[in-house]
């Protein structure tokens, strides 16, 4: 099975501190770790998975500065046979419906039987870039899976719906699959496949490569622009407990207390 | 006149809550744009929804088709092109949901009309649609323009509006007759999986303590579970901890977990994306511990701690055995 897995170099920032740049419509990204969005990481791994089982091919491609190659090289690591970036000036500032749009340049023209993304990218969150794909290539979908089983022709998937349900659907081959986080256990990168991954090569393509026109991507190609970014207002603001460890512990103590909650 | 188009989400029987939510809000832009706000029903012997949306909309189109029984977004996406072809609506309300983000992305490139996914709020402005969406895991907002159309589609984050009860309108059911005239062919629904049934109860319990990521180790987890046994209380925990198979779903709380309305809820290293906050905010007493004062933990939190959770939660585990004594 021929799998393109299209993955995302994010910075880390659920456990950190996030400051709006001058711009105001952008994050500071200095003191920023970035790696493979955590979604992605999941995909590659189900693609590296299929790929051991059933044979074929994993391509991993992204659309990103220089900057991303340590999550193509990490995608290397991991197993992916080749890797793809898509770097051009006149990317910048596409939204979900243009980075569909530049990714669908390059797919169109590769084999491939099964196409796996992240269900949403922990940057812009849009939950979109995997569906418009699909729709662009005229291939079936399905989006937030846990579960994948090949049957013949068809995949047949679990979706993770809310409240613990799933549902079990069968998709027809070639299809895209937006992949769940849990789906999966990402493996750890051996020091061998590190040196492996070095070997291979990363190739670059821009815009002349894949048959679009400056204005269907970035801003002039995308369907929404950001105007501002701001921190959330503040519905109810929590009461912070100051102090050393000893008197936040002995507030939160006399608080229960006084609830009657110990 | 022109109509606002709300797609109603239903599953095993149940209109979901955010079709609901989703009527209040596009009732307001209807208002304010002069336009009918329309709910469109798709399914198979539904009527009873159709009744139940009538009361809350000036019309509502119903598509009935055996192949609507169940969610397809295959299905779903030749009935609503056809609709909006034909109709016309000035603006799509979907919800951001897992019906939503199968179905959204395809209608939207299919029709090359433009969408805004996850929005937390949304309102026509001289320019053209504006919205508001969260980014990074909640810590910022984005206020976003949408390109000039004569009708857009806005996946709408779910319990971000407030469904509201109004005096019953006794909308028209308008029957539409359902394009579909053959078999779905690419997609096909088999059957629903109930989740396993776990060994705790977390929305049974008065006490709930919740990790997050920033537990950091496996190891840590007892930690914690100390805490929680000193309280009396039970180990809960956000998607990671689940994903990573540190605990059983049946301690997940969100949106794809429990929801749940403890006594006390205590936030532990849980930096607060809505998928989690959605399950626990409406506990009576929300505590959290987070070393990033700017954790959208602490916007729905009644106490906050902005520190090392590993330095606060043993010295609290003291002090609860001190006062229990």
């Amino acid at each position: 099975m021929d799998i393109i897995a299209c993955v995302k170099h994010v910075p880390e920032t659920a456990e950190a501190e996030i400051n709006i740049d001058k711009s105001g419509k952008r994050i500071e990204t200095e003191d920023l770790v970035f790696d493979i969005n955590e979604w992605d990481d999941y995909a590659l791994e189900e693609a590296v998975l299929l790929r051991e089982k059933l044979g074929g091919s994993v391509v991993a491609v992204t659309v990103g500065t220089e900057e991303a190659d340590s999550t193509l090289r990490k995608c290397l690591a991991r197993g992916a046979d080749r890797a793809i970036r898509l770097t051009d000036k006149a990317f910048e500032g596409s939204d979900g419906y243009a980075t569909a749009k530049i990714l669908h340049g390059v797919v169109k023209d590769l084999p491939y039987d099964l196409i796996l993304a992240g269900a949403l990218a922990g940057d812009d969150g849009y939950s979109q870039v995997g569906v418009t794909l699909a729709e662009l290539l005229g291939i079936p979908h399905a989006t937030m899976v846990k579960k994948i089983e090949p049957t013949g022709d068809n995949l047949r998937v679990n979706r993770e719906l809310e409240g613990g349900l799933q549902e079990i659907v069968e998709v027809k081959l070639p299809a895209l699959l937006t992949i769940q986080t849990g789906i999966n256990e990402p493996r750890y990168v051996s020091i061998m496949g590190i040196r492996k991954a070095k070997k291979k090569e990363i190739k670059v393509l821009s815009l002349r490569d894949l048959d679009l026109e400056e204005d269907h991507v970035g801003e002039s190609g995308s369907w929404m622009t950001v105007k501002r970014m701001f921190m959330p207002p503040v519905e109810k603001e929590a009461e912070i407990l100051e102090g050393s460890p000893d008197e936040v512990a002995s507030k939160i103590s006399d608080i229960l207390k006084a609830r009657g909650l110990i | 006149m022109a109509e606002l188009f709300v797609l109603t989400e239903h599953r095993q029987g149940e209109i979901r809550d955010v079709s609901f939510e989703m009527l209040t809000k596009g009732r307001e832009l209807a208002k304010k744009t002069n336009t009918d706000l329309t709910a469109v029903l798709l399914g198979h012997d539904v009527e009873n929804h159709a009744k139940r949306l009538a009361d809350q909309v000036e019309k509502v189109l119903l598509i009935d088709d055996e192949r609507l029984e169940n969610f397809n977004s295959e299905a779903y996406q030749r009935v609503l092109s056809n609709l909006v072809t034909q109709r016309k609506p000035s603006l799509i309300l979907i919800g951001h949901t897992a019906f939503g983000v199968d179905l959204a992305p395809s209608l939207a490139t299919g029709l090359n009309l433009p969408l805004a996914t996850d929005c937390v709020d949304l309102d026509f402005e001289e320019e053209g649609l504006a919205v508001i969406r969260q980014v990074y895991g909640g810590k910022v907002n984005v206020k976003a323009r949408l390109r000039r159309s004569e009708c857009y589609i806005v996946t709408v984050r779910p319990a971000t509006f407030e469904a509201q009860e109004i005096e019953p309108l006794r909308g028209e059911i308008i029957e539409i007759e359902s394009p579909l005239s053959e078999d779905i062919g690419y997609k096909r629904f088999i059957e629903y999986v109930e989740p396993p049934a776990g060994e705790v109860d977390v929305t049974a319990a008065d006490i709930l303590v919740g990790i997050g990521r920033g537990i950091k180790e496996e190891d840590n987890i007892p930690l914690v579970k100390e805490l929680a046994d000193a309280l009396g209380g039970v180990l809960a925990c956000s998607r990671p901890i689940v994903d990573k198979e540190w605990l059983q779903t049946d301690r997940q709380v969100g949106t794809s977990g429990k929801t749940v309305k403890p006594k006390l809820y205590i936030a532990i290293g849980i930096s607060g994306a809505f998928q989690h906050v959605t399950g626990m905010k409406n506990s009576d007493l929300i505590i959290a511990i987070n070393k990033d004062p700017k954790a959208p933990i602490f916007r729905v939190a009644d106490y906050g701690v902005v520190d090392d959770l590993f330095k606060v939660v043993p010295v609290l585990k003291n002090k609860i055995h001190e006062a229990k004594e």
